[in-house]
């Protein structure tokens, strides 16, 4: 009996060993035969990249924007995201020049309060659609068509639609990533710079008295700021104003000057909630 | 030829793995949101299956020989071990999309129910070798069939409206159950008799 027991174990040992070893053998040679030869860095850019596959590079996700990176197909700085890229830079062995932190920026101000409907909108709750389906409810073909396109296109859930039906970004959740500028149907977005807080919130190019009937806070054209503005900094063009934010000086002349209300300091406002 | 043919729809419709004998449904769950990588799943799960058959029923022979049964499940767990190890290398060389696809679930196959379910079956039916393969085969294309038709039920899921609450997982495992209630029509099913006409 007891021969036995000991024969069984021997066996036992025995099977799991050559068991064992030849597995490991097969294994050991197939890794041999079958190495990917990968970059090194692909990894390590990965891990400096945000990771939340947003796509605003333009490519499939972080993984596929480090690859591009490490295959020299994209530079350095494609990541919106990312506010400093000289890690990546260092990785990839260049300079980089300091990216200047953007926001996004809702240019309409006219929300239901303020710019007239045409008719009652009951379709698909989307700005695409609605844009599709005889250029939507909103009297204002450039204006905002309320219906939160870009909210739902926010991956960082960085926008909410405010009661009066304009989308509202949360600047300390905003990335920059360009994805509600790219949902937009009306292009309303862009991206703005932080640390220029002036902006015309309204994108209509039509001559004043037609934007006159259709909203209360829209760009007339009337060329008040542009006469006004000390630094130059405003141009009016296609009866819009514009605000070139390299030359504004933020001294908010035109904010008080435009007799619309549509140009607006978003520093303004803060300090008012403050 | 009949009793392979037999072996093989019997484990495809009447003992479906996941309907039936509801093993494998981490992966079933896990990797059920888009066709294209439940293919590619199923296909890793298929090879894996029919090896892990053929394997086993040489080394529970083995182990019949040396009356050290008890060895069974260490060793059917280390021949799947290996395998899928040898399968994950395969897919990483040859289709790095479909790796990254698979993620976890790959060398999750590893702790798949279903793979150490069909060798231990096999065992218990005393399939002879090309039977177990066969066998082995069958449970596979039975589970990649199930994933297959989940996924493609799960992609129009994400689009359909669903109240809040039941989006995602829990409306998933219902589908699961009334796909599963469906496939229990199968049982009971005369085969044999089916294949001799």
């Amino acid at each position: 009996m007891e021969a036995e027991n000991l024969l069984m174990i021997l066996h036992a040992v025995a099977v799991l060993f050559v068991l064992g070893l030849a597995f490991g053998i097969v294994l050991a040679v197939a890794s041999r035969k079958l190495t990917v030869a990968s970059d090194p860095r692909v990894e390590e850019i990965e891990g400096l990249l945000p990771g939340a596959n947003c796509g605003g590079c333009g490519y499939p996700g972080c993984r596929g924007l480090a690859e591009a990176i490490a295959g020299g197909t994209a530079p350095v700085t494609a990541c919106p995201v990312t506010k400093d890229h000289t890690p990546i830079a260092k990785v990839m062995g260049v300079e980089t020049a300091a990216v200047e932190p953007k926001v996004a920026m809702v240019r309409c101000a006219g929300g239901r309060q303020e710019a007239r409907q045409r008719f009652i909108y009951l379709g698909v709750e989307d700005c695409v659609a609605a844009q599709n389906l005889g250029g939507g409810a909103k009297a204002c073909t450039y204006g905002c068509l309320g219906l939160g396109t870009c909210v739902k296109a926010c991956p960082f859930g960085a926008m909410t639609m405010s009661p009066n039906g304009l989308p509202v970004v949360d600047e300390s959740k905003c990335t920059a990533c360009g994805m509600c500028v790219k949902a937009c149907p009306r292009q309303l977005i862009t991206l703005w710079p932080v640390a220029k807080r002036v902006t015309v919130l309204c994108m209509n190019q039509e001559k004043g008295t037609a934007v006159r009937p259709v909203c209360q806070v829209g760009c007339i054209a009337c060329r008040i700021c542009e006469k006004n503005c000390p630094a130059g900094a405003i141009t009016v063009e296609h009866n819009l104003a514009r605000i070139d934010p390299q030359l504004c000086t933020e001294c908010e002349i035109c904010v008080e000057k435009c007799p619309m209300k549509t140009i607006k300091s978003n520093k303004k406002q803060e300090r008012a909630v403050g | 030829m009949t009793e392979y043919l037999l072996i093989i729809l019997s484990s495809i419709f009447i003992n479906n793995f996941i309907t039936q004998r509801f093993l494998g449904i981490c992966p079933f769950l896990g990797v059920s949101k888009q066709v294209e990588t439940a293919t590619g799943m199923g296909l890793a799960v298929t090879f894996v299956m029919a090896l892990a058959s053929g394997i086993c029923y040489w080394v529970q022979k083995v182990l019949v020989a040396l009356k050290i049964g008890f060895l069974q499940t260490i060793t059917f767990i280390l021949v799947i071990a290996v395998l899928v190890q040898f399968v994950e290398m395969v897919i990483k060389k040859s289709s790095p999309v479909l790796y990254r696809a698979l993620g976890i679930y790959l060398p999750l196959i590893t702790t798949n129910c279903a793979v150490l379910g069909v060798t231990i079956i096999n065992v218990n039916e005393n399939y002879n070798f090309l039977q177990s393969v066969v066998s082995g085969i069958g449970g596979a294309l039975g589970f990649s069939m199930m994933l297959i038709l989940f996924a493609g039920i799960r992609e129009r899921l994400a689009l359909a409206p669903i109240p809040k609450a039941m989006e995602g997982f829990p409306i998933a495992l219902i589908t699961a159950g009334l796909i599963s209630i469906a496939f229990l029509g199968f049982s009971g099913f005369n085969l044999a008799a089916l294949l001799s006409f």
